[in-house]
Parts: structure tokens; sequence; C-alpha cells
């Protein structure tokens, strides 16, 4: 197992966030947090990471508790895509992806790095951009900015917080392409966060339901996208086409 | 194949950015090279003019005596009692306030951000003005009460801004506003002390709230060296977290940063930099803001290459500035901290405008 959530706990305020959401991911699995806005999909990846620290519970990563990390060795463990950057100074692409070697580097940055680097933008199609300031570009160039950088970290499990929001329907696909290209290739584990049941349904090998802070229904695809699941966590009335193992979605209005 | 293709391209990627990386390299060699020259014209500019072959066969026949180079005595004199100090103050000091722009504006993503903005200047001003005008001090004799004084109230803003900063997370925008806070909050007491001080000591308060570098001593500019010189290689270590920091701080701790220690110490050495160079020269506004903007202009905002660059504007600029101060209305001089703007200035908004990008 490579990562292992049992009963997370939190509150902002009065505000109970998440109410004991427990999660296991298996190597080279994609498991997708899907519920609507204030569900705690971002807050429970935060949990992961410690950039939120949980009132209860417990999280593992290869076995070992988050909580007897340090920064460092979490970040060689753990790589974040968050949902959105702008840099404060505009950086290049190049320099971008090389912040995720931080982690493994001690004394300077060494030839190995920008080999890792090099390489991670030619296997995102970046190659062309590397000199480019980020902040110039595109939505979905970025993203495959964001989720480079994380893979530099070369981390077990990565945690991706909705990756394809404001992304049009290719880059949706090439990004998550590359997501489940890295996953199945590299042995690493994805978590995301995702609103897009269909595309949840197409690249998850396991879906999560979080209505309320709380796990209203996990499983794969094909067991979990019901409309009677929809209909329970988003209160809209969907048509599930269940032909294959990985049914699509027509939303049809609210119940 | 295709892993041959992949290579190939990913080699080419990698000498790319070994040039992008190279230009910035040779910027600190050849700006080195600039300051050194620009300090030997410096310190030959003055009322005794001397030619520059005077002022480095000075300089070479006493700092490097086994060479047999001789010296005449007025020229000595000239060059190491008068200008030198003068001119390795300004340098030295021009380093440190753009070492510790830069690091302020790292920490606080904020590119408007100087070492004054956190109100050390205002508490130094506020600190020097009590030894002016009310004569009274926290520690030290009459001679340095000035010093101490500004020294001790410096530190003591700092120390409340971050106090204040801490009990709501230490970021960036707490520490600006409670900066601002500091700093109006000592404007104003200082002005309190200008309103009743004499005409004399009013005009003290004044001097030294401009800034200048007519006082620069040899042990005075060892001390702002030694700041610098242990302070420096620190913030250096911290220079890549500085660029991650600038991507956010979720992501910058994401990447293994720790994100409050980071801005404690980094703030922390751009205070003790500063304020070791201030205490001693009054309050030379502009370099450290001005100095990171036009270093990035020229060789970008990765911080691991634009603290040491900046550095080298900075002492340039300071240098120009003071040596331009000593020179345009002889015998009499404008004090520096007047002439960085004036030179500062138009220089930045020239860069400004005729940059490419619109981010400086």
């Amino acid at each position: 197992m490579k990562l292992i959530a049992k009963d997370v706990h939190l509150s902002y305020g009065d505000i109970r966030a998440l109410q004991g959401v427990s999660m296991d991911v298996r190597e080279g699995e994609v498991v997708s947090l899907v519920g609507p806005n204030g569900s705690g999909k971002t807050t429970f990846l935060k949990c992961i990471n410690r950039l939120l620290q949980p009132e209860r519970g417990t999280v593992l990563v290869a076995n070992r508790d988050v909580r007897d990390m340090g920064l460092r060795e979490m970040a060689r463990l753990l790589g974040y895509v968050p949902q959105s950057a702008n840099h404060a100074f505009p950086a290049t692409v190049f320099d971008t992806v090389l912040l995720g070697r931080r982690p493994h580097v001690n004394w300077g940055v060494g030839a190995k790095d920008k080999e890792v680097v090099s390489r991670l933008l030619v296997l995102m199609g970046l190659s062309d951009m590397a000199l480019r300031q980020f902040n110039e570009l595109s939505g979905g160039e970025r993203q495959k900015v964001l989720i480079a950088r994380a893979l530099a970290q070369e981390p077990e499990v990565l945690l991706l917080d909705e990756p394809t929001s404001n992304l049009d329907l290719r880059h949706q696909f090439e990004v998550l392409n590359l997501i489940h290209t890295a996953v199945k290739e590299r042995g690493v584990s994805a978590v995301m966060a995702i609103h897009d049941l269909n595309l949840a349904s197409r690249f998850s090998d396991r879906i999560i339901f979080l209505k309320n802070g709380s796990v209203h229904a996990e499983g794969r695809p094909g067991e979990v996208l019901t409309s009677g699941n929809i209909g329970e966590v988003y209160g809209v009335e969907a048509i599930v086409n269940t032909d294959s193992d990985r049914p699509y979605i027509i939303p049809v209005g609210p119940v | 194949m295709a892993v041959e293709a992949t290579e190939l391209d990913a080699a080419g990627i990698g000498e790319l950015y070994a040039r992008f990386t190279a230009r910035k390299r040779l910027f600190i060699p050849i700006g080195l090279l600039v300051l050194v020259l620009f300090a030997m014209v410096a310190t030959s500019l003055g009322a005794a003019s001397l030619g520059l072959g005077e002022v480095f066969r000075a300089i070479v026949a006493k700092a490097l005596p086994f060479t047999g180079v001789q010296s005449n005595e007025l020229a000595d004199v000239i060059v190491w009692d008068l200008r030198l100090p003068r001119v390795l103050m300004a340098i030295v000091a021009g380093m440190g306030f753009a070492a510790s722009g830069a690091t302020m504006q790292g920490v606080t993503r904020n590119p408007l951000v100087s070492p004054y903005t956190i109100g050390i200047s205002s508490a130094a001003g506020f600190g020097a003005a009590l030894a002016i005008v009310l004569g009274v001090g926290v520690v030290g004799t009459d001679k340095y009460i000035v010093i101490a004084n500004a020294f001790v109230f410096a530190l003591l803003a700092a120390f409340l801004v971050y106090g204040m900063a801490r009990i709501r997370g230490t970021t960036p925008e707490t520490l600006i506003l409670a900066g601002i806070a500091m700093m109006y909050l000592f404007s104003a007491a200082t002005s309190l002390l200008q309103y009743i001080g004499t005409q004399e000591q009013v005009a003290g308060v004044v001097y030294w709230l401009f800034g200048s570098l007519t006082a620069a001593t040899w042990d005075k500019l060892l001390v702002v060296s030694i700041f610098f010189a242990v302070c420096f290689p620190i913030m250096m270590k911290y220079s890549w977290d500085l660029n991650a920091l600038a991507a956010g701080d979720d992501t910058a701790a994401s990447l293994g940063v720790n994100t409050k220690r980071v801005r404690v110490i980094s703030v922390t050495l751009a205070t003790l930099v500063t304020v070791s160079i201030i205490c001693f020269t009054g309050i030379i506004g502009f370099v450290c803001l001005v100095a990171p903007h036009i270093t990035r202009m020229v060789i970008g905002p990765d911080h691991r290459f634009l603290l040491p660059c900046s550095c080298i504007v900075g002492g340039l600029l300071l240098l120009c500035a003071d040596t331009l101060g000593r020179m345009v209305i002889q015998p009499a001089e404008i004090p520096v901290g007047i002439v960085t703007s004036f030179i500062g200035v138009p220089m930045f908004a020239y860069l400004l405008m005729t940059r490419r990008r619109q981010y400086w």
C-alpha cells in the first residue's frame, strides 16, 4: 500500500470540513476524489502532505507516518500539484520544474538534476518552451509544467488538486493522459481531486465520493458512478450509461 | 529509436539552459571588474586630483609591499586616509543594501518592498534623533550614542514587527502591514523630537536622515564588512528557497521548504546588514529597492544569481552616487542619500520603459 489515510478529521473553526475520511491507495493506482464544492476534496489532499494539520487521524506514506517525517523527506515521497499557481517573480519553465529537485539537492543543482528536468520536459511535450516564462503560458501548458515539477521530485504519490479545471477539452485529455502514463510507467500512485465525473470515470482506477467531509461511496468507476450516488451527493438527476466498465454520465437537472 | 530521439532532445534542452545560465554567471566577473575600475576612478577624483596611475601605485605600494612599487607620501595620505575608506564604504554599503533588498523582496513576494518597509529606517532615525535632541542613549558613550541608538531602535522595531506578524502566521502581508504601522509610529516620534529641538539639533537630525558617507572610517568599514561577510553567505544558502517562495507558500512547503524558518532567518539577516550600515551612514534610501530591480531586468529573477549580481549593482550605484555628490558642487557636497534617488530614478525609469516584458 503506497498511501493509507485513516479517520482524518479537520475543522475550520466551527465548520467541520473532514469528519473521519479514510483512503487506501495502491501502487500504480489513480484514485479520484469527487464531490460538490466544499465537500472536503482539497482539504483532504492538503491533510495528506500536511499543508493542513488534521486534528485526528493518521496518514501513512510508504508505511511511514507523515508526522514523523521532515519536510524534505515528505517532499521526496509526495509530489503536490496545486490548483493554480502564479509566480510573484516570473521564472522560466526550466527553472520552475527544476524547483522540483529541491528535496534532493543538498549542495547546489547538479548535472543529474538538470538531466531529470530536461527529460521530463521532453516527456511532457514542453521541450520547445524550456526558456519561456511560466506566467506567459496557457492554462494547459502551465498545468503540464506543474505536473513535471511534481514528477521531478521523483515522488511515490502524486497529489493533484483539480488538474483539469480551466482547461479546454483537448488539454483535459492531454493532462490526464500524462498523469495516467506517469503512474503506469513510473509505478507512482496518484490522488486527484476532480470535478468532471466523466473524466474521473475514464481515467481513475477508483473513485471516492465525498459529501460534507465524509466518504459517501467508494469503488471502481463502474461500481460507484450510479444515478443513486450522484443524486444523493450532488442533488442532481443524471442518466448513467453503464455499457462498459467506465460509465458516462449525462446530467439532466437538479432533483 | 524513440528513446534515442528523446535523449537528444533532452541534451539539447540541457545545453540551452547551460547557455542561459552562463550569461548570468558572466555578469559576476565582468561586474566585479567594472566595480574595481570605478573604485579606482572614484579614488582619483576629488579636491586634489590624482592620476589613475598614482592611485594604483599608492594602493599597491601599501597593500602589496613585496612588489617594491613606490608611491609619494601625499598620494599615500589622500588615498589611504581620505578616499579609500569612503569609496570602499560606498561599495560595501551598496552591496549590503542590495542583498538585503533582494532578500526582503523575495520573502515577501513583493517587488515594492525594501528593508525599510518593516520600519527599521524610521526607527533608526528616531534613535538617532533621540540622541541628537535629548542626548538620551540606551547604551554607549557620548561619541557613539547616535550610532548605538540607531542600531538598538532599528532592531527593536524589527523585533516588534516580527512579533506582530508572527501572531498572524508571518505571512508577507502581515510583515508589510506591521512594518508600515511601525514606520508611521517612529516617523511621528521623530517629528515630535524635531518640533521640540533647537535649530542646531534639528539640522543634525535632518542631516542624519539624509544619509551620508562623509564620516566613513576604516573602523566603521570593518564593522559593516563583518556584518555583511557573515550574513551574505547565509542569505545565499537560502537563495533557491526564495525561488520556491515566489511560487507560493503551499508550493514551497510541498517542495520541502520550511517557509516560516526561511522568512525569519532572511528577514533577520536583511535587518542586521541594513542596520549595521545605516547606524553609521544615516538613511540612504533607494539602493535597496532599486538595485535588485535593475539586476532582475538584466539577468532575471532567479535568486541564486540575483543576490550576488544585485550586490555588484548596488555597490556600483552607491559608489557612483557618492562620487557624484562629492564632485558636482565642490567644495561642498550633496548627501549621497539624495543623489541615489536622483541618478537611480532616471536609470530605473529608462529600464522600466525599454524592457520588453512588463514585470519590471
